[in-house]
């Protein structure tokens, strides 16, 4: 390759970051930086909106194929215009507020939901030199700005005076603090293993290449344990199917949101699925090299449409998931989390430890691979004694 | 830089302040936590990121939710009959204004006030790490030790009692 088309790719990846500087550079000196954040920040809220439009299509499409029915498909072509009429709707509805519930409470419990969702992209690479602050303590601020969604949840739950959507908020705030625990032991070794809390430089020590191959943190054993573990903990964080039991509709109806009705109960919907693609995100930036290409000879793509196609792949994921998997009972699911998963973390914790200080070579990776597949093993042999797992017999249903 | 802080300050006052106001305990707990989030803002101020971060992970989302729970879980969820002033209310400012003269006059005396401050530093996360890690190692296994005993105390006493068979 010439080297001006080197530098026609290059232009490319970093268009969106050009034309920012260039629309700012002719404001005056003190405006540039308020209004290129200004930028940036209508960037993000507009993408992201934009990409819940599209998964919700996806999702209903895809569970539709799943259990052999349709899905949308009326409205726009094969249905794809269903979350602007969706829009509409709730715009139009009424918004009802139960006479004995906590106004004040009642109505900010939506908006902190949606205003925490977004503020944790704010720390996010969402492409080369396309991050909004390259935060010091970045991942610390994405877990802090994480952890005001149970506040919101709360609120909601608890200003609706209502005996269910209490026992959802209940339900939530037990299971997000439980799931919280291995969230971030689990990207701690990361963070052992770049030596940084910043983003930014987690995504820069991966996006180099042996041969062809990138240096994914995923492609080492702590690494593929840890991202695994991270994975299932933000689906139990995200409140998704097989964990969805704070919405739990067979039992608890709707959980904490079952008093909203019209736009705020949008903003419910829109406030879950931001985090659920902020925590997707961050397993993005922590396992799969953010915006960095699987291999080398494919840097040419843009870095941003590399970090939109993993976070698609993984929200697809997601929507498989959710088809194939049933609801967890409760006990199951703390007793998952405090008996499997925070051991598991631990453990990748100390592998993690391990493998920094044994030399590097096939004997690392086949001490690393044992240290984490025989406890496993044995941990879930022995949390299934005692249990008995047979046919269940219904003597009046069948 | 003032009107950032004065905007914080305010924000802070006004929330603790709600707190100790307010009728309704889960209210007071909210103001409270907003009084939490604006010391953390004052100490993203000051530059100290990682404290302010820590500062929103443990107060607002522990700790706060952890009051909830308390006060859900001790008395219904409905408003508390008492007077918004205690009886002792008058001994309560008394002992508390004397605290902060003291306090003010320590912090006057020490000459702190007069000096002149360095120039900001940002606190990054890599010193406070190497501190933890190296100079304060065994304080902090000390804190360890101690929460692990506490968490093992919180089990064991919400843990099922042993049913007397007769």
């Amino acid at each position: 390759m010439t080297l001006s088309m080197f530098q026609a790719i290059d232009q490319i990846d970093q268009i969106f970051v050009t034309s920012q500087h260039r629309l700012v550079s002719d404001l005056p000196a003190e405006f540039q930086s308020i209004s290129s954040a200004i930028l940036s920040v209508i960037a993000i809220v507009l993408v992201f909106a934009l990409l819940f439009a599209i998964t919700t299509v996806l999702e209903r499409k895809g569970l539709g194929r799943m259990q052999n029915r349709y899905g949308p498909n009326r409205v726009g072509p094969c249905g794809f215009f269903q979350p602007l009429a969706d829009g509409v709707k709730s715009l139009t509805k009424e918004d009802l507020v139960p006479r004995t519930a906590d106004q004040l409470v009642h109505f900010l419990a939506p908006v902190l939901l949606v205003m925490a969702a977004f503020l944790a992209y704010a720390v996010l690479p969402v492409g080369r030199n396309m991050v909004l602050v390259n935060l010091n303590a970045g991942v610390l601020y994405f877990f802090a700005v994480g952890s005001l969604v149970e506040l919101a949840v709360f609120m909601a739950g608890w200003s609706s005076r209502n005996k269910y959507s209490l026992l959802g908020a209940m339900r939530a705030i037990a299971q997000m603090i439980s799931y919280e625990v291995p969230l971030v032991l689990a990207s701690i070794v990361v963070i052992m293993a770049a030596g940084s809390l910043s983003t930014v430089s987690i995504v820069d020590m991966q996006a180099s290449y042996t041969g062809i191959w990138p240096h994914w943190f995923v492609f080492t054993p702590w690494g593929f344990a840890g991202f695994a573990l991270f994975m299932i903990a933000a689906t139990a964080e995200s409140n998704r199917s097989p964990f969805d039991l704070p919405e739990g509709e067979s039992e608890i109806i709707a959980g904490y949101y079952i008093e909203y009705s019209g736009f705020k109960f949008a903003l419910f919907f829109l406030g879950e699925y931001l985090g659920m693609f902020a925590t997707s995100a961050m397993a993005i930036t922590l396992f799969l090299g953010g915006w960095a290409a699987p291999f080398s000879f494919l840097t040419w793509i843009p870095s941003y449409l590399w970090f939109f196609a993993k976070l698609v792949l993984l929200i697809l994921i997601f929507i498989w998931i959710r088809g194939t998997l049933p609801r967890l009972r409760m006990d199951q699911l703390m007793s998952f989390a405090w008996q499997f998963m925070l051991p598991m973390t631990l453990l990748n914790l100390f592998v993690a430890g391990v493998w920094h200080f044994m030399p590097a070579g096939i004997v690392r990776w086949l001490v690393c691979i044992a240290l984490l597949v025989a406890p496993a093993i044995l941990l879930s042999r022995s949390l299934k004694q005692g249990k008995k797992f047979a046919v269940r017999h219904y003597r009046f249903a069948e | 830089m003032t009107v950032t802080f004065l905007i914080l300050a305010a924000l802070t006052l006004a929330g603790t302040v709600a707190a100790m106001a307010m009728r309704n305990l889960i209210h007071c707990v909210l103001a409270l936590t907003l009084g939490f989030a604006g010391l953390a803002a004052l100490y993203l101020l000051l530059g100290a990121q990682f404290v302010g971060f820590t500062q929103v992970l443990v107060y607002v989302g522990a700790v706060a939710i952890l009051a909830v729970f308390v006060i859900m879980m001790t008395q219904s969820a409905g408003p508390a009959m008492q007077p918004i002033f205690s009886s002792f209310w008058m001994t309560g400012s008394v002992v508390a204004a004397a605290v902060f003269v003291v306090l003010a006059w320590a912090i006057c005396r020490s000459g702190f006030a007069s000096q002149v401050l360095p120039p900001p530093v940002e606190a990054a996360v890599h010193p406070i790490g190497d501190a933890l890690m190296h100079g304060y190692v065994l304080p902090l296994e000390i804190m360890g030790l101690l929460l692990t005993a506490a968490m093992i105390g919180a089990v064991v006493l919400a843990m099922h009692e042993k049913r007397r068979t007769p």
